[in-house]
């Protein structure tokens, strides 16, 4: 990624809100990942919110007033990244939409969805990230998050990242591409149809096997792992990132620290 | 169909507990998804077709009044009468007009959605003719005197115990419990109507412009009694069915057959052009097309034209995981799933069907399989969009965006209440998540709330590396 004059690229941290809320960790994995690979990473300390929660309640105007905001703090990096397929999604193809008609701010759109990019999808297909030397003792099971998978293609790239991963076994379950439930607002407004989501889910993480979930998008993960706790089941629950950066030591999300091994 | 998308919460929290539902639905989804998945993987061209279909029915749209004209003046050519109706009441009152002129006693119904639409069976039936369904589907839920629950799998809610039960009370038994012997004893009873029917009544998953005929594709032939053996034949269409050529047919058919119900082709595919000519051996002496319009040219004009592109296959509801838990009567009208959450709110009133744009997760599941590439999760957010300017979200939301967009659009703000917010769900989280939490139920009702670490990442970083 360092090209040939030797600079570094400037990286902008997308601090999505639930990460920087419920799951700090997961900002650290994505720095070190970020780091390791040999970009500079700073976090702007103005960023809030992507806006998606306002565009997808049809208040447009909200959502364009923090793109706005978004706009402004990341515009002067090289790249901006995020470990949530769901706000770049909302970065890379919904900002360029929202602002169709406002020609001030389509270019300052589409220039930052150009350099906008998934976690993930960005350590595999732009920085080459081999993570050999990572070690996770455990079998893992992949949950495709809807944003990422369909508004982005990511799909092989965190598998390819986690096959490098020493000691890790992947074993797919079914209908790994189908919604966990959490769908934003969508899970607190129809509770109850995100119960049976999200217990389809549940039931196939735990017919494969596997020990472990992981993911890419904090929305789902926490949404599965609540459920999970909800039933007592002792699948643990990660951002594959932490996996990926051997910052997965712990209890894993809404897990506590005897249950974990 | 008297509207009750209004229902939609209460209806999907019925379906979720109903047993006999989830049984039929878990078998179907699994069924359709996996076929479909084959037949595109087995197609290389596949995803080709779903962009040039795509192209075409842009093509046809911009161009709609062209092709309807050519469509009506071939039609009238080989014999047959175009009918032009606004909205589902003129519909309804052209079909009936048609079925007094000729004294109808008994209908026949090849599966149309358009019918269903327009509420036909009941006006039928009012005016004292007997109405016979025969597509099998369609059949079972006449007898269960339910709506359909699937644009083309119509009973796909209904198991097979069900089915045995309503043809034991309908036909008088002896009991069936096989599919074959159940399939037998419909086609048994359907078949002595289709040969006392005065009028059948087809829809038109085609309409051809170059020939004026009416293209029906079906798995059971059924459509082809219907319209061939009635003295008079009614085809009920929307008025964006219509194609350039039947060479364009074919597009659609390749995709129709494996987006719908994962086969390569349907097992009949049926062109009728006019009435019967002479030397025919069979045939309607009279040949009517109901073109309905029912807010179709408004969606033409405005944002929600893609969805004139549909061509009903049911791809989306057999993909959408909500539809696949709930099922299609919570959707309170005709057409269920996603392309149904688009268009009852265009059809019957956004504020009649509020639910209905908002029970999705836009998880675009069904945009990736639409073999004519509609945007459906986008429509639906625009949907939302229209709900949200004119004050029909609910009060609290409103309230709660509006608040919302006061504290992210400021940082310092909104970074003292994402801290604060950690630090007391901290205090309320036990062994590494919160059981319940006040205020948050329709999240701790269903899951644990994942307790945070106890410092924002922001904080954190900040304290480590310096701003």
């Amino acid at each position: 990624m360092i090209d040939s004059t030797g600079k570094r690229p400037r990286v902008g941290l997308f601090a999505t809100c639930l990460m920087n809320m419920f799951r700090p960790n997961v900002g650290f994995a994505a720095a070190k990942l970020l780091e390791d690979a040999g970009c500079i990473v700073e976090i702007p300390g103005t960023q809030t919110c992507c806006g998606q929660p306002g565009y997808n309640s049809g208040d447009f105007d909200a959502a364009r007033a923090l793109a706005r905001q978004v706009i402004a703090a990341f515009e002067p990096f090289d790249y901006v990244v995020g470990p949530s397929g769901s706000c770049m999604a909302t970065i890379r193809h919904d900002y360029p939409v929202m602002f169709a008609d406002d020609p001030d701010w389509l270019p300052r759109a589409q220039a930052l969805a150009a350099k906008s990019f998934e976690l993930l999808s960005f350590l595999h297909d732009e920085l080459g990230t081999d993570p050999a030397g990572t070690r996770y003792a455990g079998t893992a099971t992949y949950h495709d998050s809807c944003s990422g998978l369909r508004g982005l293609g990511v799909k092989g790239q965190p598998r390819q990242l986690l096959a490098r991963v020493e000691s890790l076994r992947i074993r797919e379950m079914q209908d790994a591409e189908v919604c966990c439930g959490f769908g934003g607002t969508f899970c607190v407004k129809y509770p109850e149809i995100s119960e049976k989501m999200v217990e389809d889910k549940i039931h196939n993480i735990i017919a494969s096997g596997a020990d472990t979930l992981l993911g890419g998008d904090l929305g789902c993960l926490m949404n599965i792992a609540g459920r999970l706790r909800r039933v007592n089941s002792p699948v643990r629950v990660f951002h594959t990132a932490e996996v990926l950066a051997g910052m997965a030591s712990g209890p894993g999300i809404g897990g506590h620290a005897q249950e974990s091994r | 169909m008297e509207i009750r998308s209004g229902e939609f919460k209460k209806r999907a929290v019925f379906a979720i507990h109903d047993a006999s539902l989830q049984q039929a639905m878990g078998k179907a989804r699994d069924g359709f998804v996996g076929k479909r998945a084959q037949q595109a993987a087995a197609l290389p061209e596949f995803e080709t077709l779903r962009e040039e279909a795509k192209n075409l029915k842009n093509h046809i749209l911009e161009n709609l009044d062209h092709y309807l004209e050519r469509y009506e003046a071939a039609v009238t050519k080989a014999g047959g009468q175009v009918h032009w109706a606004r909205d589902a009441q003129e519909a309804r009152a052209i079909i009936l007009d048609i079925c007094k002129r000729v004294n109808a006693k008994t209908v026949t119904k090849g599966k149309s959605m358009v019918s269903e639409e327009i509420g036909l069976n009941e006006a039928l039936i009012e005016h004292g003719m007997e109405v016979v369904e025969t597509d099998l589907g369609e059949y079972i839920i006449q007898l269960a005197n339910e709506p359909p629950s699937h644009i083309i799998a119509p009973a796909v809610h209904k198991t097979k115990n069900q089915v045995s039960d309503l043809f034991e009370a309908a036909h008088g038994g002896p009991r069936k419990t096989e599919v074959a012997d159940l399939v037998n004893e419909a086609r048994q009873v359907l078949r002595e109507k289709y040969f006392r029917a005065d009028v059948g009544i087809t829809g038109g998953n085609f309409l051809i412009a170059e020939t004026g005929s009416s293209m029906i594709v079906t798995n059971e032939g059924n459509g082809d009694l219907t319209q061939t053996l009635a003295k008079v034949h009614i085809v009920t269409s929307g008025i964006e069915r219509v194609v350039p050529r039947l060479d364009d047919a074919s597009l659609f058919l390749r995709l129709l057959a494996r987006s719908a119900t994962g086969q390569e082709t349907e097992t009949y595919t049926t062109v009728s052009t006019g009435p019967r000519r002479a030397g025919d051996l069979d045939g309607p002496e009279e040949y009517h097309v109901v073109l309905v319009d029912n807010g179709r040219s408004k969606m033409l004009a405005g944002r929600f034209r893609e969805m004139l592109r549909c061509i009903r296959c049911g791809a989306c509801m057999n993909h959408c995981p909500v539809y696949g838990s709930v099922g299609g009567h919570a959707y309170g009208w005709v057409y269920p799933g996603p392309m149904g959450s688009v268009l009852t709110p265009l059809i019957k009133g956004l504020d009649n069907a509020y639910d209905l744009p908002n029970a999705c997760t836009l998880n675009g599941r069904c945009a990736s399989v639409c073999p004519v590439k509609i945007p459906l999760p986008d429509l639906l957010r625009e949907l939302r969009h229209m709900q949200h300017r004119q004050a029909l979200s609910p009060l609290m939301q409103r309230r709660a965006l509006k608040a919302w967009r006061f504290v992210a659009t400021r940082p310092k703000l909104y970074h003292a209440g994402e801290w604060i917010a950690v630090r007391v769900l901290k205090l309320l989280g036990r062994k590494g998540s919160i059981r319940r939490l006040p205020f948050a139920q329709a999240w701790t009702d269903v899951r644990d709330l994942p307790t945070p670490e106890g410092q924002t990442f922001l904080q954190r970083w900040q304290a480590q590396r310096g701003k």
